[in-house]
């Protein structure tokens, strides 16, 4: 027997005589044999705990090695606290199921519920829900979120600045929800407000939201002062998509007056894992917060007055509404805001903002270097960056991305084409790791 | 578990001037200037000042007022709360996939993608079918993604704008209505016959050229196998329609019957239910989705495949087999990266760890364990469906109704005695619904207490009702005030 199942033979026989049936085959009798397995599954014999991991430790020897990365787009390589890991990994925790029963599922509610009120005071908007899959998904559910939100209009304007990875889910969502999405151009580097206005203009009864990103795909921090009047002159809602490990320093979504802020929370120590599990927040205005979806965790009290925490609004939601319901979305990302939720708690907003300095100062240092020997140039310069840019180089970008992991352990940062790169810094990497970035640029062609 | 309750906030222990966490470097560091100051926060940011050992100290005390699967049974129907190894966690964390970043060069992440393709082909192997994304982040969001294959294939086919009804039997999962909604498709509920399984007469009637899929959890939420699956299946295809398979309840299938085999087209499989990867109180889960030969090029962009020539005939490096690629014909795509990496770490470590001898065992042994408690309870808890069942069954209350005491007291009278209450209140076939599923990694020893406890509940219910009616006793909290909540919502600490 498997080693996870705790059947003794005996314990068979004598379950199978409870049940009146002789074998274990008589409980699928209802089965037709034409639809039974003939044979065993094709797979591996059953492994060790040894075995298992030897195999896992031959897959990672397949990858290169790689002890820090300049790359971003989206997800950034910061510092994991080990006390968030271990907090995480209590199996109280981790082995948990969705605290449908609240009075066994306290510690789940109450950090959901930490986790809520410090995502509404890092976006600067009144409420948060309990987490969306990714970044992209969030967005994707913002948009759907504001269509339904709003009679009779079915057109999303989206800014041509947003991250591409995230801009083809919101398509994918939106073209099979039948949601009709307009791309607002870029000028310079950042979203044409002159085109907003325009379409605003000739199209603002059909308009639901308006999405804009900060900072932008490229690293640059758009100034989005004034634009939601503009919207919500037209009755448009403005959605604006973040980073959340940002916000610490540049200014909020609520206070730049947006409805909506999603994005992902990968930034806030969540570990690079080849792309997840990260978490995918959505937070809004206290008028659009029984518009949102997923779950959403409320205090209350018990039947003896004791402050406590269930999860509320279910209304909106598929295991009441089924097809009426706000989104399909069932699991969330649980495990990953009690994550953040700790980071947050160790880190503090004075320590996000020195992180955010960090990258920033680092990045400026890359930025000098890499631009040092006129081999390589800001695409949009004299744009404000936090900690991420977009480079032009007369050198090939795969041939530098290849000779930084191969010589030095560092993947430099996400191509974009052959002569451009998107390169961003956090609080990891040095000024010798930029420095040895930029000797190796200076060797390639 | 501790049954006093913990109940402080985070924010109630923080003190000005505390930190749990500082990178030196960063400490020194200044906000460089040109920034303009209109792009800065305005508000100062407040988070909680507090130092790493009261951090810990308050995560682990809150801890103590959660229930896991580690904790004790967890008899959740339809949710599949098998116990998780630990090995599969060592896995997820390993230092070097960790570090990896998503955007790593193909020929830099070969050991990662050689992984995810691995369990890609032993998904396949298990469904049935020809193909698998591991991308969507969880089941609702396979079932998203499979509607979408099942969306692009009709318009492939010019029948797209035609094809928009979603057949779902009343008694499915919420997600299902709410997937093709979100797909843009119009629900059709089809009526269960009386032993939960689907009415192929009412269902007849339904399939014309408007309908676009019929979706299927087999077994059905009631645990019972539809027998007539071939036939459903030939009906839906000579409908011109394809038969979408819910993975929800795959595991007592493990071992026995593949969806493949059955007729389904296209299926989603939860990794945090058949293949153990744990619940984290909500997820993060996983909803790979598989599809039968023809369909493969709708899944979701970005692919993991293996090549060993190129497009144009050239051989390919054997350090480089695995790649990323992006198709045309994909139904677009619904993650930015390759979905919940760790996860699927997790789930190939189990399926490694179970290897085919064990897997072919475990569907049996989960319906061993449904069925034991179904025949050992049905003598005073009303049992609406008699006959084979699988993993997991439904009691439609006590038998004996005249005491008053609902499903909702019995469940909250199990967690007095320790244990997480089953499924309530679904599937809506009945009116006092109390949904069983026990899984394979319960003992003997458990299952046997578990009855007894329900038995006494039973006998309770009958001695003294006003003790069932008011529980839980004996929990952190008791009977919080749902209605209050919802009226007045207090989302965040600072509406407190």
């Amino acid at each position: 027997m498997n080693r996870y199942f705790p059947h003794t033979p005996d314990d068979i026989s004598e379950m199978l005589a409870r049940c009146g049936v002789r074998q274990l085959d008589d409980l699928y009798a209802d089965v037709p044999e034409s639809l039974r397995l003939k044979e065993p599954y094709r797979l591996p014999a059953e492994m060790d705990e040894y075995a298992v991991r030897r195999f896992f430790d031959s897959l990672a020897d397949k990858n290169s090695r790689i002890r820090t990365c300049f790359a971003g787009a989206g997800f950034y390589d910061h510092a994991v606290p080990a006390a968030v890991r271990s907090l995480a990994a209590r199996s109280e925790f981790l082995t948990a199921y969705t605290p449908y029963q609240p009075e066994i599922s306290q510690g789940t509610l109450q950090y959901i519920f930490e986790y809520q009120t410090m995502m509404a005071r890092l976006t600067g908007l009144e409420v948060s829900n309990a987490s969306m899959y990714d970044g992209a998904t969030a967005t994707a559910e913002a948009v759907m979120m504001a269509v339904a939100s709003q009679r009779k209009r079915n057109l999303v304007l989206v800014s041509a600045t947003l991250n591409p990875a995230v801009r083809q889910v919101v398509d994918t969502y939106a073209r099979y929800h039948g949601i009709c999405l307009v791309t607002v151009p870029e000028e310079n580097g950042v979203t044409s407000r002159k085109e907003i206005a325009a379409l605003l203009e000739a199209r603002g009864k059909e308009i639901a939201a308006v999405v804009v990103p900060s900072p932008n795909y490229y690293g640059i921090i758009e100034d989005h002062e004034g634009l939601a009047d503009l919207c919500h002159a037209s009755k448009a809602l403005l959605i604006v998509n973040c980073i959340a490990a940002d916000l610490a320093t540049l200014r909020t979504p609520g206070e730049l007056g947006a409805d909506i802020a999603c994005g992902d929370a990968q930034s806030l120590g969540i570990p690079l894992s080849f792309g997840g599990p990260y978490l995918g927040f959505l937070c809004c205005t206290k008028a659009l917060m029984r518009k949102m979806p997923g779950r959403i965790v409320g205090a209350t009290v018990d039947s003896e007055g004791r402050r406590c925490f269930v999860l509320t609004l279910q209304a909106r939601e598929q295991h009441i509404r089924r097809e009426k319901a706000t989104s399909n979305i069932c699991s969330n990302q649980g495990l990953m805001t009690l994550w953040v939720t700790i980071y947050m708690s160790l880190v503090g907003a004075e320590g996000l903002r020195e992180i955010n300095a960090a990258g920033a100062s680092t990045a400026r240092y890359l930025l000098e270097k890499m631009t040092s020997d006129g081999r390589a140039r800001l695409r949009y310069p004299g744009q404000p960056f936090l900690n991420e840019f977009l480079l032009e180089t007369v050198f090939n970008v795969d041939t530098f991305i290849a000779r930084c992991i191969q010589d030095a352990g560092i993947l430099p940062g996400v191509k974009i084409d052959s002569n451009t790169i998107l390169m961003a810094a956090t609080e990891l990497q040095s000024r010798e790791d930029v420095d040895r970035v930029f000797e190796i640029a200076t060797t390639c062609v | 578990m501790n049954r006093k309750v913990y109940g402080k906030l985070i924010f109630e222990l923080s003190r000005k001037g505390r930190r749990g966490f500082r990178i030196h470097a960063a400490g020194q560091a200044q906000l460089p200037a040109g920034i303009p100051a209109n792009l800065l926060r305005q508000e100062p940011l407040e988070l909680p000042e507090t130092d790493e050992p009261t951090v810990v100290r308050h995560y682990t005390n809150m801890s103590t007022n959660n229930f896991g699967v580690d904790t004790g049974f967890y008899p959740l129907g339809s949710c599949t709360m098998k116990y998780n190894p630990k090995i599969n966690d060592e896995m997820a964390a390993h230092s070097v996939f960790a570090g990896l970043h998503p955007s790593t060069p193909t020929y830099a992440a070969q050991g990662a993608l050689e992984l995810y393709w691995t369990l890609q082909k032993a998904l396949c192997e298990i469904g049935g079918m020809e193909e698998f994304t591991l991308n969507p982040f969880a089941g609702a969001q396979g079932e998203l993604t499979g509607l979408m294959v099942i969306r692009a294939w009709h318009f492939s086919r010019g029948e797209g704008e035609k094809r928009r009804k979603v057949i779902v039997p009343d008694s499915a999962h919420g997600t299902n209505p709410a997937s093709a909604a979100v797909c843009g498709l119009e629900v059709v509920e089809v009526k269960s016959r009386e032993d939960g399984t689907v009415d192929v007469a009412d269902l007849v009637p339904l399939l014309d050229d408007t309908v676009a899929a019929m979706m299927l959890t087999n077994p059905n939420t009631l645990g019972i196998f539809e027998k007539n699956i071939p036939e459903i299946a030939r009906l839906v295809h000579e409908a011109g329609a394809l038969l979408y398979y819910d993975g929800a309840n795959l595991n007592p299938m493990l071992g026995v019957a593949r969806p493949g085999d059955m007729g389904f087209d296209v299926m989603h499989i939860n990794l945090h239910k058949t293949f153990s990867t744990p619940h984290g109180g909500g997820g993060p889960g996983a909803g790979p989705v598989g599809v039968r030969k023809g369909l493969e090029k709708f899944l979701p962009n970005p692919r993991v495949v293996k090549r060993s020539v190129t497009p144009d005939g050239f051989p390919v490096d054997k350090n480089r087999r695995y790649g990323i690629e992006y198709s045309p014909s994909a139904l677009g795509s619904v993650s930015a990266t390759l979905g919940n990496f760790a996860v699927q770490a997790r789930a190939l470590a189990y399926i490694l760890s179970f290897g085919s001898e064990g897997l072919m065992e475990a569907g049996k042994l989960a319906t061993l364990n449904a069925t034991y408690i179904k025949d050992s309870l049905k003598d005073v808890y009303l049992l609406p469906i008699e006959g084979l069942s699988k993993h997991e069954f439904v009691f439609d209350g006590l038998k004996d109704k005249s005491t008053g005491v609902t499903t909702l007291n019995i469940a909250k009278r199990l967690l007095d005695h320790g244990y997480h209450a089953p499924t309530i209140y679904f599937p809506l076939l009945f009116h006092e619904s109390l949904m069983i599923e026990p899984t394979e990694t319960e003992s003997r020893e458990t299952l046997d207490e578990f009855i007894g406890a329900m038995r006494e509940i039973a006998r309770e219910a009958a001695e003294d009702p006003e003790t069932v009616k008011t529980a839980p006793h004996l929990t952190p909290v008791t009977r919080p005030d749902d209605t209050a909540a919802a009226l007045n919502p207090v989302l965040t600490y600072d509406m407190l």
